[in-house]
Formats: structure tokens, sequence, C-alpha cells
């Protein structure tokens, strides 16, 4: 891989900016026997809770027009097991780590991160967006002050690794929350998760997901998503990593030129495991046909009329 | 180990309204493949892959057959495709049966669920008796396939329009009455899986059963798949298709 992809994101650097959203890419491990992980620019595992959760009763997907709503619910192992299991495992990838987090109360946030500051991970992606989860999940995202009061807890317990933070689609104002975020101390935004969604199955008059509502993915919400992109990143310092239905390279380019620094790809890997590679390729393969130095040179390049 | 690709449709027919039957030969995958595994088989124009059973596996000539009924407009986009057409698959998927060795077996397929039985059936030859159940006669499916597999076939109608008139577990249950089988594979609608992991529990017969949930990923990272399970005492929510789709019937909470 050519230097034309590198790129640093909040001081670390990624060998592309091509990272696997959280949730939809487990630990790595379903995917290693197809590729090696040391091709993706790093990887944002599976979002992680304080203690072990069991997630909402299925089913939990349906599909919709381009996309698919997703009604997981945080089903995890718990910081121990991800800290002591899964991530030392994921250390020998030679791919950026970042960890997902996620807690019901501010308290919760701040413990988790205090767990994994020791450890090795290369970023803390604080998710406050869940709209799968009773408790915190997106109640944190939707309120500028609470945003704000969750990022400052989580804040002060990361000494030393960069904290970017996740926001919800479903808000009024997405550079409210974003400035809000951003005074709180946080190094970086992503964005978006997914937007809160519902299917009726007509024959039982019942909603498919049990738990009625869920999240929206894949590249019906891919509009949304570079707008907010846009916005967001007009209206913060901060770098912002950009997702919400990217399934194909020029995708890619063009949320980064929406403003993103780099993207992850979540539900398009369902249709195609080998889309983040796909998506790499096709970038490199753009950047030297159009002389392209470094992928960097086309963050926030869009010309707004 | 899975593979992904596009593979050539070599055999396609239907073998009764709605019910197509296809060959694809796929050697990578079908070396990998093992009774009871499926496969997230592409729809195009849709965004979410159709998990189907692998229904046979000829390593030999590298090939994967799979059975399946058109139940919405996923499974309609898939049976539009023609011999020599290419398939979209991620295959071999899950974990499949588990093969005893100078066994007895059993095999209960319930409608749509009986193409998954033909792979396992085919291990046992002689030794497996296949109790497959059909609304009616004319969806009766797999049962020449059966028999040339060297199976004892009961065929079962819920009309009576062919076989027995009834459910599969009245001969199921004769079955365990007088020759007690090593053990029961099933896969078909839940409420006839809960039947006969009752009747397993009550003869004390070995019982694995498929399972199906909604998909996504197929491959255990997505954990949409969930399915209620039981070990040792605990509840869990499990992942159809890495946990199973085939689990011991003691470990399946069916409530
Ligand atoms: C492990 C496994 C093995 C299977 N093997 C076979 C087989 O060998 N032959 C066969 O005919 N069918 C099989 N099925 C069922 C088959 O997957 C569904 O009939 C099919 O997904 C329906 O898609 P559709 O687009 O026609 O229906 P739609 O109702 O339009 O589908 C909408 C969405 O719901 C999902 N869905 C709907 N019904 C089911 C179901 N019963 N199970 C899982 N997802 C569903 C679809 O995949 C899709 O994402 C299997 C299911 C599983 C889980
Ligand atoms: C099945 C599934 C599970 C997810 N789980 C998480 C999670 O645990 N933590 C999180 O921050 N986001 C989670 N997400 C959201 C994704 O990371 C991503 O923000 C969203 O899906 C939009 O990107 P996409 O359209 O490329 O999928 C999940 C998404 C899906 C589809
Ligand atoms: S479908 Fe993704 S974990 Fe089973």
């Amino acid at each position: 891989m050519s230097e034309r992809l590198k790129v640093n994101f909040c001081g670390v650097e990624f060998k592309n900016p091509v990272v696997p959203a959280s949730g939809t890419y487990g630990y790595g491990r379903e995917y290693e026997s197809l590729y090696p992980l040391s091709k993706l620019g790093g990887i944002s595992v599976k979002g992680t809770t304080l203690y072990p959760r069991q997630g909402n009763p299925g089913p939990r997907v349906a599909e919709t027009p381009a996309g698919m709503l997703n009604s997981v619910g945080l089903q995890n192992g718990g910081a121990k097991k991800f800290l002591e299991y899964e991530l030392p495992n994921l250390l020998t990838k030679d791919t950026r780590i970042i960890a997902n987090i996620a807690g019901s109360t501010v308290e919760e946030c701040a413990e988790l991160a205090a767990l994994i500051e020791p450890s090795a991970v290369d970023m803390v992606e604080l998710n406050i967006s869940c709209p799968n989860v009773a408790q915190g999940g997106a109640a944190f995202g939707t309120d500028c002050t609470v945003a704000a009061a969750v990022t400052a807890a989580v804040r002060k317990e990361l000494k030393t690794k960069p904290l970017m933070v996740k926001l919800s689609p479903n808000v009024t104002s997405i550079t409210d929350i974003a400035k809000s975020v951003e005074a709180a101390g946080a190094d970086a935004l992503s964005l978006i998760n997914t937007l809160l969604g519902m299917r009726i199955d007509i024959k039982t008059r019942r909603p498919v997901l049990k738990r009625n509502v869920g999240g929206l993915s894949g590249p019906a919400v891919f509009p949304v998503a570079v707008r907010m992109v846009w916005q967001t990143a007009n209206a913060v310092k901060i770098p912002v990593m950009g997702m919400g239905g990217i399934a194909t390279w020029e995708d890619a380019v063009e949320m980064m030129m929406a403003g993103a620094s780099a993207v992850q790809v979540g539900a398009a890997i369902f249709n195609d495991p080998y889309a983040p590679v796909k998506i790499i390729d096709g970038m490199e393969r753009w950047c030297r046909e159009n002389n392209i130095a470094n992928i960097s040179e086309i963050v926030g390049t869009v010309q707004p009329w | 180990m899975y593979v992904q690709g596009s593979y050539p449709i070599i055999e396609k027919r239907a073998i009764a309204k709605g019910i197509f039957d296809m060959t694809i030969l796929c050697p990578d995958a079908a070396a990998l493949a093992e009774p009871g595994q499926f496969m997230q088989v592409a729809a195009e124009g849709f965004f979410l892959r159709r998990p189907i059973s692998i229904c046979e596996i000829d390593k030999e000539h590298g090939t994967l057959r799979i059975v399946f009924e058109v139940r919405g407009k996923g499974t309609d986009k898939i049976s539009e495709l023609k011999r020599g057409d290419n398939i979209d698959i991620i295959a071999p998927l899950g974990h499949g049966f588990t093969v005893l060795e100078d066994a007895k077996a059993v095999c209960v397929g319930g409608g749509i669920g009986t193409p998954p039985m033909l792979g396992i059936a085919e291990k046992y030859g002689s030794n497996a008796e296949v109790i497959s159940g059909f609304r009616t006669a004319a969806i009766a499916i797999l049962q020449d396939d059966f028999k040339a597999a060297g199976c004892k076939t009961t065929l079962c109608t819920d009309d009576g329009t062919a076989g027995f008139h009834g459910f599969v577990t009245e001969p199921l249950k004769k079955r365990l009455e007088t020759d007690k089988p090593d053990i029961i594979y099933a896969c078909g609608p839940a409420p006839m899986l809960k039947g006969i992991a009752e009747l397993a529990k009550e003869y004390g017969v070995r019982c694995e059963v498929s399972l199906e949930q909604r998909m996504a990923c197929g491959v255990g990272a997505c954990l949409v798949c969930v399915c209620k399970t039981v070990k040792d005492g605990e509840q869990f929510l499990s992942h159809v298709c890495k946990d199973g789709p085939v689990f011991d019937s003691k470990e399946v909470d069916f409530t």
C-alpha cells in the first residue's frame, strides 16, 4: 500500500481512511479468513458496555429499500471480556483499534473509559447515539447538555487516548450537538449512527422487529449522512469520521469531500464482506489516476453553490 | 471457513409449484461444506442476502445443491436465475449436523425444512429413516432422492392426499416405541420442532434441530439472528448463523 491513502486522524496514523463500523464487524474474527485485517485502516469494534448485555429479543432485523433496520441492543460480553479476550487478539492484526463504548449512565461511561484508558487501543469512540437501548444511548446524544456532560466525564478519564464521540442523526440540529461535544473536550466526532425507523408486516399487522422500532442503515441513509457530515465538519474544528450508507469507493470519496477525514463502512459489509477492501483499492486507484498525492487533500473540498 | 463468490448454476428446475432446485458449481465452497450448513444468497436489487440451507453436497464434482420455495420478493428474484447464470453466494455457513459412526438416524423434515435432510440422510443411507411432512401431495418434494440414497421414507400429508394422513410426530413416536434410533435430526416449523424435541426427551434420544431466524451478515458479526437457548440452567441469546443453525434440541428454549 502506497502513501496515498495514509491519514492522520487526531494524532493517530491510519494506513488508509477506511474502518469497518462498530457492530457490523464484530471483533474482526469472522472476516479474517477472507482477507488479512491488516488491509484495513482500522476496526471500530462492537460496542462494549461495562457489564455483559444480552441485547433485545428477535427478530432484530428488517429489510428496507436499500438498507435495513436493526435492534440488536448492544449485545456484548462486557469490558472485561473485551480487554482480556478480544483486544489481545486484535492487537496482533496490524491495524488501528477503536474501542467503541456505551453506558446507561454518565458514571458508567466514565468507569468504562477508566478501564479502557490503560489498554493498548488506539482511540475511543463514545457511542451516545444507540437508538436500541432503554437507558443512555440516544438519550445522551439528543440533548446538548447531557451530551456535553457525558463527553466531559469520559474526557476526564481518558488521559492519553483520543476521544471520538459518535453522534445521533435523530436530532433537529446536528451542529448544536457537535459544538457542545467539541466544547466538552472531544478530539473528534463520528457520524451518523442509525436513524430511528419502523417496518410493519401487513399480513400480521405486527412490527417486523420485536422491539417495534430500530435503527436504519445502509445505502438508504447515505444522502442524510453526507448532509450531516458536511454541516458538522463546517461547524467544528475537530476532525470528523463519516459514515452512513457507504458501499462503494465513490461513496467514500464523496463523504470525504463533504468533510470527513476518514470513513467507516457498516451495513454494506453484510451484502459484500469484501466491501471495505474494495473501497480501499478503489480509492487508491482513483488517487493514482487523478494525481492525488494524499487522500487528505480532498477532505472538505466540496464547493457549495 | 467460508468463501464468497459468483458461481455458475449448472442445473435448475422447478420441482413443485413455487419450489426450485438449483445445483451450483462452486468447488471451493463444496470442499468446505458439511450437511446442515447454509449459504447466504444475494437477490439482485435487495440489500440483504437470503439464507438457504445446503440440500446436497457433491465434493467430487464440486457442487452444492439448494432447494427453496418462493416466499417473498427476494426468493422470487433468485428463482428467476437460469441455468448458466451466476449466483452470488457466501458459503458454507454455520455449523451443521453431528454425524455419528455406525448409527441409526431418523431425519424429520417439515415442508421446506425437508431439503437440508437430504445431505445428512445420505451419510446414513439405509441406516436412516426420513419422515417428511407436507401440507399436500403436490408439494411433497425429494422423496425419490431419499429413496435413491437408500433411506426408508415415511411420507405424511396434512390433508391425506399422500402417505400418512397427519403430522410427522405420529410416525416418529411409533418409531421411537419400536426401534429407537441413535439420533434424530429435524428441520421445519417451530411448533413441529418443539413437538419432536419433547418426544426425543421423553424417549431419551439425542436430537438436533435446525432453526431459522432473520439474518444480515450470516457469519456471526452483526448479532441480529438471535434465538433463545439454555445451557446448564442458564439462559442465552445465541446466534442462529454461527452457533447454529443446528442446535442440540435440549439447548433450545422453544417458549
Ligand atoms: C438457516 C436457514 C436456512 C434456510 N433454508 C431454506 C431452504 O433450504 N429453503 C427455503 O425455501 N427456505 C429456507 N430458509 C428460509 C428463507 O431464508 C426465507 O424463506 C427467505 O429469506 C424469504 O425471503 P423473501 O425475500 O422471499 O421473503 P420476504 O418476506 O420478502 O423477506 C424479507 C426479509 O425477511 C427475511 N426472511 C423472511 N422469512 C424468513 C425466514 N423464514 N427465515 C429467515 N429469514 C426470513 C428475508 O431473508 C428478508 O431479509 C432458510 C432460513 C434460514 C434462516
Ligand atoms: C447490526 C448493527 C449493529 C450496530 N451496532 C453498533 C454499536 O454497537 N455501536 C455503535 O456505535 N454503532 C453501531 N451500529 C451503527 C453503525 O456503526 C453505523 O453507525 C451505522 O450502521 C451507519 O453506517 P452504515 O450505513 O454504513 O451501516 C450498528 C449498526 C448495525 C447495522
Ligand atoms: S446474521 Fe449476523 S450474526 Fe447472525
